[in-house]
């Protein structure tokens, strides 16, 4: 067996012996893409003890950013001198006129980036071309869309702008353990989001809401060392403790956070309101560019005016990012609903709890351990 | 995409920088990190430097990451 | 109509990229679109090639078309990668490839010393395969009507007697075997697009006509169940394939199969699944477990195949899917990429 599934295993069997002493089923949350698909990819799911569950929550940008939104990228996709450039992200989802690979199917210029830096570049070398940038995501990429906008005023370009649609973190938790139908006893909290805003953040979770708030890493074995510690906490709160917010990642994620990343958020960016898929409108939850940097922004550029949102009918993403509901309790996951043809945008992104779950969970995972000595033959 | 590897700075370009990934050389900016010099550590996300570490991080997250080949990372590290 | 059924509908309407991709939506579009209005007994079997009688004699015949960017990279180009495809596509039929046509399609404008390093390679590849290019043809499109060169291929082989291979003759414990490391062709050649200039890596495409190896294989393992090339759609699209047509549980262990780091890496940094990425110089085999040994170390006895391994079993249940035990020891289902690889980011 290898060092990993050594590792593994002993870890497990901790995890067991701590999950033994818990009174009742508890469900754990991600409030993480990456969390999500690195759970998914690496199979822990199958590996959990009984009574622990470990939900998705909001934390994949696609999976919570509105439709009107994608509405808003595709209509501007039809302008002839518009060229998108988006993250991969974020071509397949849908709202309601289509997705961003239908619209370059019809002719819209749609470049994928993995770098908003690579969209400065393209506006400074086709000037010719409007070019916008479709900045979505938590707070681990938003530094990167103000540090694109300063870098396009550095560069004295008028034809480069972002649509702004990013996403703060904590409000999203707030706003899941507010609502009296949520189950969660834990959150295990994003790495990479927490190395930019930084792990005292969650103080103020644990603090008013009693649950406790766990800071790891991607790697499986560090997502199961994160769930043992919750777990642990949860024990311990059985006999009375209280929640406490810890940070297994310190070598990456400082109490304050990034300073600098920070810095570049407050530079460019203002809290402001915004609309979340099957969240609603919640205050303070998104970033505006600041009025200083209105010259680089796409809805006033090109007046755009989001509209509503129509959620499909049938669809429960709303339910599953709030950990109401598991994706195969959705009578549209698997029928109507498959990555294929996604219906709801957590079947579109592969961070989407949907997607991940078709992708990596849709057997009854009830199996026998690989016979190795046949298998290495 | 998220990735906890550490990353070493190779060369420094005004606000950006190459860095080295196992066999791979990345351009990464530093806006984030604009300390980081040559020779430093960085953890790397979306096109950009998210975090400077310094050498006991690093030793602490290959610990921590277990398999992967942390001598060999190193040897590709090191120029 | 629903909402949701106007959405599938919208979707359906026209092509996009992924149903180029050779996963999903491309088996959609061959199932609905084409095999209704085209659908016969030899095509009705969906092979790599369709395997024809001609007087008693086994013939097998492919088609294929290369339309990679850029048209040169490392490890190869769009003429080494046009005529392996064609050879390798007959070779896990069972069948040593004879005869191979060419059909190019010019842009306007293409400089005719990379066509003549195309031609060049073409003859390389097809002496390092012996095939021959028996019969070609020639057309031009206005410049900005096709991205500078696209290749089509067909060849005809002679199918080895006494094989039997395909879908309904694989069992239970027998072993399932891959020549080499994954997603090198896709990887190096997505890193040469101009928009990938931010990552420099050393990655070569493993493109390369393999009957030799796959004859090798087959004499090593003369029951072998069955072939197929992990072209487009990657190791997942065969071994997701590989469970739905048999109907058997496929096992595969993510630690047995061969992967190199720098290409892993690559992967990471784009945040794409490596088994998802395309191969133009591997095979994957299904063998009894008795010629399983033998079959690794002949493909091991071939430069292409220094890495083979055998990487899963079919196991015994009877639903279908493939289940990955990862890393660390966990378990996934494997599925077929849905079509378009895009990197990840958030």
């Amino acid at each position: 067996m290898s060092t990993l599934r050594q590792r593994m295993s002993a870890l497990l069997a901790v995890l067991n012996a701590e999950a033994d002493r818990l009174d009742r089923p508890v469900n754990l949350m991600e409030v993480c893409g990456t969390h999500t698909v690195a759970a998914c990819r690496s199979g822990i799911h199958a590996l959990m003890p009984n009574n622990v569950r470990l939900l998705s929550g909001p934390g994949c940008p696609v999976c919570v950013t509105a439709q009107r939104y994608i509405d808003a990228l595709v209509r501007l996709g039809a302008r002839a001198d518009v060229t998108l450039a988006t993250y991969g992200d974020m071509v397949r989802v849908a709202g309601e006129g289509g997705s961003l690979e239908l619209a370059r199917s019809n002719g819209a210029d749609v470049r994928v980036v993995t770098s908003t830096i690579e969209a400065v570049d393209i506006a400074q070398r086709e000037p010719q071309r409007q070019v916008v940038f479709a900045a979505v995501g938590f707070e681990t990429t938003a530094p990167a869309s103000a540090a694109c906008v300063l870098e396009a005023q550095r560069r004295g370009l008028t034809n480069f702008a972002i649509l702004p649609c990013h996403k703060l973190v904590i409000p999203a938790m707030r706003t899941l353990l507010d609502d009296p139908q949520t189950r969660i006893d834990g959150f295990l909290c994003p790495g990479h989001v927490s190395v930019v805003i930084g792990s005292a953040v969650y103080d103020e979770i644990v603090a008013r809401y009693n649950r406790p708030c766990v800071v790891g890493g991607f790697e499986a074995l560090q997502m199961m060392e994160s769930v043992l510690a919750l777990v642990r906490q949860l024990v311990a709160m059985q006999g009375g403790a209280r929640a406490r917010n810890e940070n297994l990642y310190p070598q990456v994620v400082r109490a304050q956070g990034n300073p600098h990343a920070r810095a570049l958020i407050d530079r460019v960016f203002a809290p402001g309101d915004s609309a979340w898929r099957a969240l609603g409108v919640m205050e303070d939850s998104g970033l505006d560019l600041r009025e200083e940097f209105a010259d680089f922004d796409a809805f006033r550029r090109f007046g755009i005016v989001l509209g509503d949102d129509r959620e499909p009918p049938g669809c429960r993403c709303g339910e599953v990012i709030t950990g109401r509901c598991e994706p195969n309790d959705c009578k549209l996951f698997g029928t109507v609903c498959t990555p294929i043809y996604p219906v709801g945008p957590c079947m579109v992104s592969s961070e989407g709890a949907c997607q991940a779950w078709f992708k990596y969970r849709r057997a009854r995972m009830k199996i026998s351990a690989p016979r190795r000595e046949e298998v290495t033959a | 995409m998220c990735l906890a590897i550490p990353a070493r700075v190779e060369r420094v370009e005004d606000t950006a920088a190459w860095v080295r990934l196992g066999d791979a050389q990345v351009r990464v900016q530093l806006d984030m990190t604009p300390q980081a010099g040559v020779g430093d550590w960085v953890l790397v996300h979306a096109g950009f430097a998210i975090q400077q570490l310094d050498e006991d991080d690093v030793r602490a997250i290959w610990e921590s990451l277990g398999e992967l080949d942390a001598a060999r990372l190193n040897e590709g590290a090191t120029p | 109509m629903s909402t949701v059924a106007a959405r599938i509908h919208a979707h359906k309407r026209q092509i996009v990229l992924a149903h180029g991709g050779g996963g999903q939506m491309t088996d959609e579009l061959v199932r609905d679109l084409m095999l209704p209005r085209l659908t016969n007994d030899a095509l009705a079997r969906l092979g790599d090639a369709a395997v024809l009688d001609v007087g008693g004699v086994q013939l097998a015949f492919t088609t294929d078309s290369s339309v990679v960017h850029p048209l040169e990279f490392p490890g190869g180009d769009i003429g080494r990668l046009a005529i392996s495809g064609a050879v390798n596509d007959l070779a896990v039929c069972g069948a040593e490839a004879r005869w191979i046509s060419l059909g190019l399609i010019l842009e306007e404008g293409l400089s005719t010393e990379v066509l003549r390093r195309v031609v060049d390679s073409i003859a390389a590849t097809a002496a390092e395969a012996g095939v021959e290019v028996a019969t070609g043809d020639t057309k031009v499109v206005a410049r900005g009507q096709a991205d500078g060169l696209y290749v089509n291929t067909s060849g005809i082989g002679v199918v080895r007697p006494g094989l039997r291979l395909g879908f309904e003759f694989v069992q239970p414990g027998d072993v399932v075997l891959l020549s080499g490391t994954i997603a090198d062709h896709g990887m190096a050649v997505m890193l040469q697009r101009e928009d990938q200039s931010a990552l420099r890596s050393q990655l070569e495409s493993d493109v390369a006509p393999i009957n030799r190896l796959i004859r090798l294989l087959i004499e090593a393992a003369p029951d072998v169940r069955f072939m197929r090339d992990p072209t487009r759609g990657g190791l997942a699209g065969v071994l997701a394939d590989l469970a739905e047509r048999t109907g058997f549980r496929v096992e595969v262990d993510e630690e047995l199969i061969p992967m190199r780091k720098a290409t892993l890496y690559a992967c990471e940094m784009l945040g794409i699944d490596p088994l998802d990425v395309a191969n133009e110089g591997k095979v994957l085999a299904v063998v009894p477990p008795e010629q399983a040994e033998a079959a690794v170390e002949a493909m091991r006895s071939h430069e292409r195949g220094r890495e083979a391994a055998a990487i899963g079993r079919i196991g015994e249940e009877r639903d279908g899917v493939c289940v990955l035990t990862t890393d660390v020891g966990g378990q996934r289902v494997i599925q077929k990429p849905y079509g378009e690889q895009l990197p990840r980011i958030c």
